[in-house]
Formats: structure tokens, sequence, C-alpha cells
């Protein structure tokens, strides 16, 4: 109950920031594309979120592909369909687990820790020293975050999809025994490019939201180590949310015919 | 005093919520001018300094800086105007996740675009100017005492040798020796470099050395400005029971027994 409570809270005070957070991000989307830029700020996002993240992810991409190989065998040999494991599997995976588990997954590692960050130079008063350095907190601190999150996320959901496909398999052969070939050609069966595409686009806007979340709540933190908390909080549940919502509508705009 | 001051407040009123901070200050400054604001704590003496560099935006009043007005100024303008200025800030406000010579030298980097070797020389001479080793240009903010945060603050704010530099308590936290070796500097900056110096501090003997003027902040406004020589016989109570730090007098700390 708790929990639901700190929730709803959490989403209503969303809603109200709405206006602030549409004000942030168009700032934040012109400063991505205005000089100057700073590509060693942007490799070392790049490299904090792509190539940190693929442990967690592809621990998470792994185990999804077998628990769905498992699940779809014991529920589908009540019909004798056994034989869509394959395909239930690499559809699954690429439309809507690896983007959505992936994307929570970097939004608890990644959304936080940029909250906690920027939250940090905040109540520290570095982003006013950044200024007073005639560098712009946007395009230094946000703009480099906006992108790599963009950029680096469909990476990351691309790995998975592959691992997520690949740990079906391994238990599709291990353990279901399956034939290696034919659970493979099943694989490539029925699967078309547009079922990847939907998911990396799924995965490029869910990498921007946990960026936009991470650095518009940790800019306007204050108070102190307690309000670094409740932006690094506030940030993980805004996002998290922010990806259930847009995963529905992305989805209906591929495949709600 | 002749031409346009390099400073000026008219009419400046800042709040916070309820709370009346700044309640009509008028200042000028000239060019190569050193100004002192002396003050009790919390009177808004660093609420004054960060409304001149556009931090924070008073609700009335105008401040000008070489005849330009701040307030409401756009960030693209004020990026430009801060070249001009080097700030201390009162907690050092060190970027944590830079190296010490990094951090005196983001200035040159990040603002004015110079390269890196270049700027190196510079951050480790302007260190040495306050007392530091060059060793210490590589160490990280958090490896430091107080007292050589506040330092490295210091060379921060002068190494691109601005035309105007605010120091907010710039021997708080240091040994009187070392404290006599920041006074001597800030007077070269102003005496020698000709800049404009706006500084706050709660040390008389600082303020006598590095001021040419005093101004005294009290209630949201300046009750007294005048030559640093005449402090001692102002003849406003308030400043004579300030700089002789009696606990008697016409000003009363809000205190509860
Ligand atoms: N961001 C802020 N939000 C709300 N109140 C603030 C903020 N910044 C300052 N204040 C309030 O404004 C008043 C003046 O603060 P300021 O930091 O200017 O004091 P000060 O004169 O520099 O004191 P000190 O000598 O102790 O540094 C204080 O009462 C403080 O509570
Ligand atoms: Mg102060």
């Amino acid at each position: 109950m708790d929990f639901l409570a700190t929730v709803g809270r959490a989403f209503l005070a969303f809603l109200s920031h709405v206006g602030r957070l549409s004000a942030f991000a168009g700032t934040a989307v012109s400063h991505v594309v205005r000089p100057p830029f700073y590509p060693r700020l942007l490799l070392r996002s790049m490299i904090e979120i792509g190539y940190y993240s693929l442990p967690v992810v592809g621990l998470t991409a792994v185990f999804t592909g077998m628990v769905l190989a498992l699940q779809s065998y014991s529920g589908f040999s009540r019909f004798a369909a056994e034989g869509a494991v394959a395909t239930v599997v690499v559809l699954s995976v690429t439309r809507e687990l690896a983007p959505v588990l992936a994307g929570l997954m970097v939004a608890g590692r990644i959304g936080a820790s940029m909250a906690a960050e920027i939250g940090t130079m905040r109540v520290t008063e570095q982003i006013d020293a950044l200024t007073t350095l005639s560098t712009n907190p946007f395009k230094y601190l946000v703009a480099p975050r906006l992108l790599a999150g963009l950029v680096m996320v469909p990476f990351l959901v691309l790995v998975a999809d592959i691992i997520g496909v690949f740990g079906g398999y391994i238990v599709g052969i291990y353990k279901l025994g399956f034939n290696p070939a034919s659970y493979l050609a099943r694989t490539w069966e029925y699967l078309e490019p547009l079922d990847v595409i939907s998911g990396l686009t799924k995965a490029a806007v869910f990498g921007f939201l946990i960026s936009l979340m991470g650095c518009y709540h940790g800019y306007y933190s204050r108070g102190g180590a307690q309000g670094v908390g409740t932006a690094t909080t506030n940030s993980v549940v805004s996002a998290a949310i922010m990806i259930l919502v847009f995963n529905y509508i992305i989805t209906a705009l591929y495949f709600g015919k | 005093m002749s031409g346009t001051p390099k400073i000026k407040l008219t009419d400046v009123h800042k709040s916070f919520g309820q709370k009346v901070v700044l309640d009509g200050v008028d200042l000028s400054i000239a060019r190569g001018e050193s100004v002192v604001v002396i003050g009790g704590s919390g009177t808004g003496k660093s609420v004054m300094l960060k409304s001149i560099l556009g931090i924070l935006r008073p609700e009335r009043g105008s401040i000008t800086v070489d005849g330009e007005e701040v307030i409401g100024m756009r960030s693209k303008d004020r990026d430009r105007m801060m070249l001009k200025f080097g700030m201390l800030f009162q907690g050092a406000a060190l970027f944590d996740s830079l190296r010490v010579w990094e951090n005196v030298a983001f200035g040159l980097i990040q603002g004015r675009g110079m390269e890196r070797a270049k700027a190196r020389d510079i951050a480790i001479e302007k260190l040495s100017q306050v007392g530091l080793a060059e060793s210490a240009g590589d160490l990280f903010p958090a490896e430091l005492s107080g007292g050589m945060q506040k330092r490295v603050a210091l060379a921060r704010a002068i190494a691109a040798s601005p035309e105007i530099i605010f120091f907010d308590e710039p021997t708080t936290g240091l040994d009187p020796i070392m404290a006599d070796v920041i006074n001597g500097l800030i007077v070269k900056c102003t005496r020698e470099l000709g800049a404009t110096a706006l500084s706050i501090t709660h040390d008389m003997a600082s303020a006598r050395k590095i001021a040419d003027r005093i101004a005294m902040l009290y209630k949201g406004r300046l009750i007294w400005v005048g030559p640093a020589a005449t402090v001692d016989h102002s003849g406003n109570e308030f400043v004579d029971q300030f700089i002789h730090g009696r606990a008697q007098g016409p000003i009363t700390m809000e205190l509860r027994a």
C-alpha cells in the first residue's frame, strides 16, 4: 500500500512538473544540436552507459530468454504447439522484453547515478561555478548524457536481443531437447526486421527518457544530501513509469492496427 | 569617479518566499576599485554577489555591468558576460570529478578554448601563487583540506585574469599567515593587474588590507559605505559595534536563551 502511495504521489508530482520538464527538455535538446560540443564528456557518458551496463543487461537478457523458453514450452504443450517456442522467444525478446527490461535496469543504474551526480553538483554550487566559468551547464552536463542515452541504450538492447535469444536456445536445446538446427531455423523463420526495429526505437526513446529524468531531477534538486536522495529516487521512479507508458504508445503506433 | 561604473546596483530587492533578504541595495563600484562588504552572518552578502552573477534573480531593481543590464539577461549573453568575471565561492564549489589543476584551468580550457598543456602551466603557476605545490595539482579536491580547497578555488577564480573578481570570504578557514598571503594576492590582482574586486569578509584585518571602500550590509540595505581608512571613525554605531565585535549595541542577534 505504502509503495503504491509513494508511486502515486511521485506520479502526481511528476504531472505538476510537466511544464517545467518540457521547458527543460526543450532547452536541453536545443543544446544537443548547437556547438560547442564536448566529445570527451560524450565518450565518457557513452562508456558509462553502454559498456558498464553490459553485465547487468546481459544477465537480465539471458535469464529472460531462458525462462521464456521454459514457460512457453510448458504452456504451449497443453495444445501441442511446442514447436512455436523458438518463435515466441525471439518475438517477445526483440519486441518487448529486451527493450523494457533493459530500460528498467538502465534506469536504476544510470538514471540514479546521473541524478545523484548532478544533484550533488547543484547543492554544492558546482553548477553555479560552471556558469561563472562561462560554461553552460546544459551543454556541459545535460547534452552529453542525453545523447549518450539515446545512442547507447539501443546498442544495449541489440546485445540483449542476441543474448536473450541465446538464453532461450540453451534451454531449448539442453533442457527441452529441441534439435539445434530446427530451433535456429524456427527462430529466423517468422522474425521480421520490424520486430527488431520497433524494439530499437523503444530503446532510443527509453534511453533519452532515462537521461532526461536523471538530469532533470538532479538539476532541480535542493537541500543537501536529503534533496539529492529524493532526486535520485524520483529519477528512477519517473523514468520507470515513463518507460512503461511510452512502451505502450510506441507499441500501439507500430502494431496497433 | 568618472565614466560608467564597472558595476552598479540600484534598488535591488531579493526575497525567498516571505523572507526579505535584500531590501533596496544601492552600490556603485568604479573600474579598478576594491570594495569589501561586511555584515552579520545571514544578512545576504552571498545573495548579493550571486544576484550580480545572475545565479539568483532579484525581483526588483537594476544591476548593470559596464552599463549593460544583467537582470533577465539571455543565457548566451550571460556566458559571454561571465568571461569578465572570476568568482570564489564561499564553499569553494570545486568540481570533484576533476583534478585540482583541471579545476584551476577550467575557465581557460572550457570557457576560452585554450590548449590543455598551456592551460596546465598557467594553472600550476596560479597554484604556486596561493601556496600550493605542483604535486597538489594532480590530486582530487576531496583529497585536500578545507583551507587548501579554498585556495584552489581562489586560484580558479583568478586563473583567467578576469576584469572583475568576487571573493566570498577568501580568508575564512586559513591560518593567519596564509590569510595574509592571500590578502597580498588579492591586493596584487586589483592594484597591479587593475581588476575590479568585490569581496565579502568577516575578517576586519583582511578588510582593511584589501579594501578601497567598505560597505556594511544590515537588514537588507547598505547602511554605511565609506573609504576603508575611515571605518574606525565612521560615526555609525552599527559599524562600530560590528568592527569591534561587541555583543552589546544596536545590532541585536536574534538568539533565545
Ligand atoms: N537559495 C536560497 N533559498 C532560500 N533562502 C536562501 C537561499 N540562499 C540564501 N538564503 C537566505 O538568505 C539569507 C542570506 O543568505 P546569505 O548566504 O547571503 O548570507 P551571508 O550574508 O552570506 O552569510 P554568511 O556570512 O554566513 O555567509 C539567509 O537567511 C538564507 O537563509
Ligand atoms: Mg555568505
